[in-house]
């Protein structure tokens, strides 16, 4: 139980700090905005509505890692990991906090993402498609947050993220782009398992990354 | 090494369809087999440090990644005269197993950029061990998903391509994987050796200063 009340407390504590600073939703918000409006250009005339859904997977993926990039920058920036890590909680709440708070920030940016989609690009969103973006949520935000922890050690920081990130993302992208495409259920099915695999791992190997 | 290269000169048949340029198959696929192995061996003794924090395994481990890149490397290149040779192209996104290897590529590339971009010690040893693990698991999920990408973006070629072998074939196929398994091993060696005299001078080094 105490458990549950420590990852509800890590959560809570970047949820309340987003609202008070506001520094990584808005600018997710304008990033993902921006972004369709920009591919709304790369699109020659007459272009397939299919290949606007790459589009909109493209702009999440991206949208997903301008958030990350931040995940852990107020920690590192006040050196709060080293009183986290000492903290008499197991070492994976911390990850699990986190995971949910950037789950958090994720959803609201799609909420605004996914309306201007179907404003902009006219095909609408089916429960598929928002099927298979909320599972790519989940493990784009499972991996990415542990991801982030592995760059905020290293030198690189913000460069490094994408580098990690990109080839784990490429079968999330696979998923969610046959999930709204081909409207197939083996896609959303394909998503569970990928979650499930990488949740599993990430839960059990985030000590390591934050302990020496 | 020289008995699988004569095999495969001399023993192997002709493949009817092919010809000669079939023959690439016996380089081709015991690499990228031998890159699995250096893959599955590097996270091996990953977990190795993170469980038994076994002294040394960091370096195995990423001694083993390296040649896995090596021969992925290579496994990309033979691949792509294979493929220029029988299909016409230099790249075909249809076949699953050479855009796997291009994914697995960037992904332990990235180990590289991890790895030198974090000051040595236990934290680096860490973070290179949680990463290597999360690479066998990458290897069947990104397999199944390029499986099921290959459904939306090529959706008639998917036939079940099991190249049925003769028994001579499969003989210097084997051969063949064995010499390339003992080339990985004898390179695995043999840098781990230079690693390990490396790490032993610069702590001489230290010492001394």
């Amino acid at each position: 139980m105490s458990y549950l009340t420590d990852i509800g407390a890590l959560a809570r504590k970047d949820l309340r700090l987003e609202l008070r600073a506001r520094d990584t939703l808005p600018a997710m918000l304008l990033f993902v905005v921006s972004a369709l409006v920009v591919f709304h250009f790369t699109l020659p005339q007459g272009a397939s509505r299919l290949a606007a859904f790459g589009l909109l997977w493209v702009a999440l993926i991206f949208t997903a890692l301008l958030g990350l990039t931040r995940c852990f920058a107020a920690e590192r920036e006040q050196d709060v990991l080293d009183g986290l890590v000492l903290a008499p909680s197991d070492r994976s709440a911390i990850w699990l906090g986190k995971a949910i708070a950037m789950l958090a920030f994720l959803v609201a940016a799609e909420v605004v993402a996914l309306p201007a989609f179907a404003l902009f690009f006219g095909p609408g969103i089916d429960g598929r498609t928002l099927a298979g973006v909320a599972l790519a949520d989940l493990g784009i935000c499972t991996v990415g947050t542990l991801l982030a922890g592995m760059a905020a050690a290293s030198r690189a920081r913000e460069l490094l993220l994408p580098l990690l990130f990109l080839p784990l993302a490429i079968p999330i992208v696979i998923g969610g782009v046959g999930a709204s495409v081909n409207g197939g259920v083996r896609y959303v099915e394909f998503l569970v398992l990928y979650d499930a695999i990488f949740a599993i791992i990430c839960w059990a190997s985030f000590e390591y990354v934050v302990t020496e | 090494m020289v008995a699988a290269v004569t095999m495969i000169a001399f023993f192997a048949p002709e493949d009817a369809d092919q010809g000669l340029s079939q023959k690439i198959f016996y380089f081709h696929v015991p690499i990228a087999l031998t890159s699995y192995a250096c893959f599955g061996w590097g996270a091996w003794k990953g977990l190795l440090h993170l469980w038994k924090r076994s002294p040394g395994a960091d370096l195995e481990s990423y001694v083993a990644i390296h040649q896995g890149v090596i021969f992925g490397a290579l496994t990309l290149v033979t691949g792509s005269i294979w493929a220029k040779i029988s299909w016409g192209v230099w790249w075909a996104w249809s076949s699953n197993q050479l855009v796997l290897f291009l994914v697995l590529f960037l992904f332990y590339a990235a180990y590289f950029m991890l790895r030198f971009s974090v000051e040595p010690g236990p934290r680096r040893a860490n973070l290179s061990a949680v990463y290597a693990l999360f690479g066998v698991a990458l290897i069947p999920v990104s397999f199944m998903a390029i499986r099921l990408a290959n459904d939306f973006i090529h959706p008639t070629v998917f036939t079940s391509n099991g190249p049925q072998m003769s028994g001579r074939m499969f003989a210097s196929f084997c051969v063949s994987w064995a010499a390339m398994l003992l080339l990985a091993g004898t390179l695995y060696r043999v840098e781990l050796a230079g690693k390990r005299l490396d790490s032993r001078l610069r702590e001489l080094r230290e010492l001394l200063a």
